[in-house]
């Protein structure tokens, strides 16, 4: 049986797609990925989405989306989508061996935290190497720990990390960071906070019994390299779009995210539709992820009774 | 939590995981975690499809520290699996069920 639509995602953009398609009583189908609810069930205090002004804890919020999907009929499951076929109607989503047909697809994978691509980062990753200072911070009582980037979310994180840490060194590049005025004041300010300017990481140093036991830094500037002893490593330096499982099938561009046509959600393939992070690398906001789901599931009713 | 998921302390690791005669998935977790409350209900579905089959506990490392420090857990959700006393394999991080019990079935 062809579903009338699949969402792949369920971060505030999946899900809000979600509640929209559902109340159209196009009975939608959610695949909810190896993270339900996306970016936000990592992160704490959410103080900026408007309807909560007292804030509201991330993974809080994404249950109340998920619960207002439901309310109307989706159907949504833990399940990640491995390959899917846009080159005939209907559009074939496979996840492992289960294959399902559907008249349109809504993408809505969202974005990833960046690695360095180190060997040993990705040996160490979970053993000291972390991309979730909120998950993660709590191992690190009076432990001293890397934090890399030079954005808001590495200060934000830095000033988590100062809950557990002794003792938190910012790793930037340059001499001066990107974060916002009132995040940078506020990280460097904080006693235990310090900054390690004009630096790379070269090298983590640990087993995975050992878990990180230091790292190799590099000078952007001069290229000496310095060892420093910590216990754990977390990252703050961006994030790439989900798209790998879309390459070939819709135009995705040149660092990969899916090219949506004139202000609509509409991909290189009709029927297809894509919204939030995974489309968007200017504003990247839990209220315009949402924003983008429901102009989807719009674009995507209007698609469906065209064809009908 | 449910009734076949047994809850794991420093007094009760021994006897529930370490001797056991089936292996046994351990899943460290804390309230506060959003990837932890994501995979709860995966576990608790193994616990009922395995029965008999594989014993599944969970550790709140909140209130068990020494655990956690013990077998080197440094993120959470961590799953280890343990087979005849020791860890056979580990999951970190909320990954779908068949990621799971692919490594659960090598185990049994």
């Amino acid at each position: 049986m062809n579903r009338e639509v699949i969402i792949i995602g369920s971060g505030p953009a999946g899900l809000t797609a979600a509640i929209y398609a559902a109340r159209a009583n196009l009975n939608p189908l959610v695949f909810e990925g190896n993270q339900p609810g996306g970016q936000l069930t990592i992160t704490t205090d959410v103080e900026n989405y408007p309807g909560f002004p007292d804030g509201i804890m991330g993974p809080d919020l994404m249950d109340l989306f998920r619960d207002q999907a439901k309310r109307f009929g989706s159907e949504c499951y833990f399940k990640s989508v491995t390959k899917v076929d846009f080159s005939s109607h209907p559009f074939k989503v496979w996840v492992g061996e289960e294959e399902y047909a559907s008249n349109s697809v809504i993408i809505a994978t969202g974005a990833s935290a960046k690695l360095l691509g180190l060997e040993s980062e990705t040996k160490l990753m979970g053993h000291g190497v972390s991309a979730c200072a909120t998950c993660d911070g709590f191992f690190y009582k009076d432990k001293k720990v890397y934090m890399v980037g030079g954005g808001d979310s590495a200060m934000e994180e830095a000033i988590f990390l100062t809950k557990f840490a002794s003792e938190v060194i910012i790793v930037h590049r340059r001499d001066e960071l990107r974060a916002s005025k009132i995040m940078q004041e506020r990280a460097l300010n904080n006693p235990k906070i310090k900054v390690a300017w004009n630096s790379t990481i070269k090298e983590i140093h640990g087993t995975e019994e050992t878990g990180v036991t230091g790292l190799t830094l590099e000078d952007t500037n001069t290229s000496d390299t310095r060892e420093e002893s910590c216990d754990g490593i977390f990252m703050a330096i961006g994030h790439n779009p989900n798209s790998g499982v879309f390459k070939g099938q819709v135009d995705l561009d040149d660092v990969g995210y899916i090219v949506t046509q004139n202000g609509s959600t509409a991909t290189s393939v009709k029927g297809v539709f894509a919204c939030g992070d995974v489309t968007d690398h200017v504003y990247r906001q839990a209220i315009t992820a949402a924003g983008l789901g429901c102009m989807a599931a719009i674009d995507t009713e209007k698609y469906l009774e065209a064809q009908n | 939590m449910a009734d076949n998921v047994a809850e794991l302390k420093k007094d009760n690791f021994d006897v529930e995981v370490v001797q056991s005669e089936v292996p046994v998935l351990v899943d460290f977790w804390a309230e506060w975690c959003g990837p932890c409350k994501a995979i709860a209900p995966v576990v608790e579905e193994i616990a009922t499809e395995y029965e008999g089959k594989v014993k599944v506990g969970k550790v709140n490392v909140d209130e068990n520290q020494e655990l956690s420090l013990q077998f080197g857990v440094r993120s959470i959700p961590t799953l280890l699996i343990f087979k005849d006393g020791k860890v056979a394999n580990q999951v970190i991080g909320a990954v779908p069920k068949t990621n799971i019990t692919q490594l659960l079935d090598q185990s049994i």
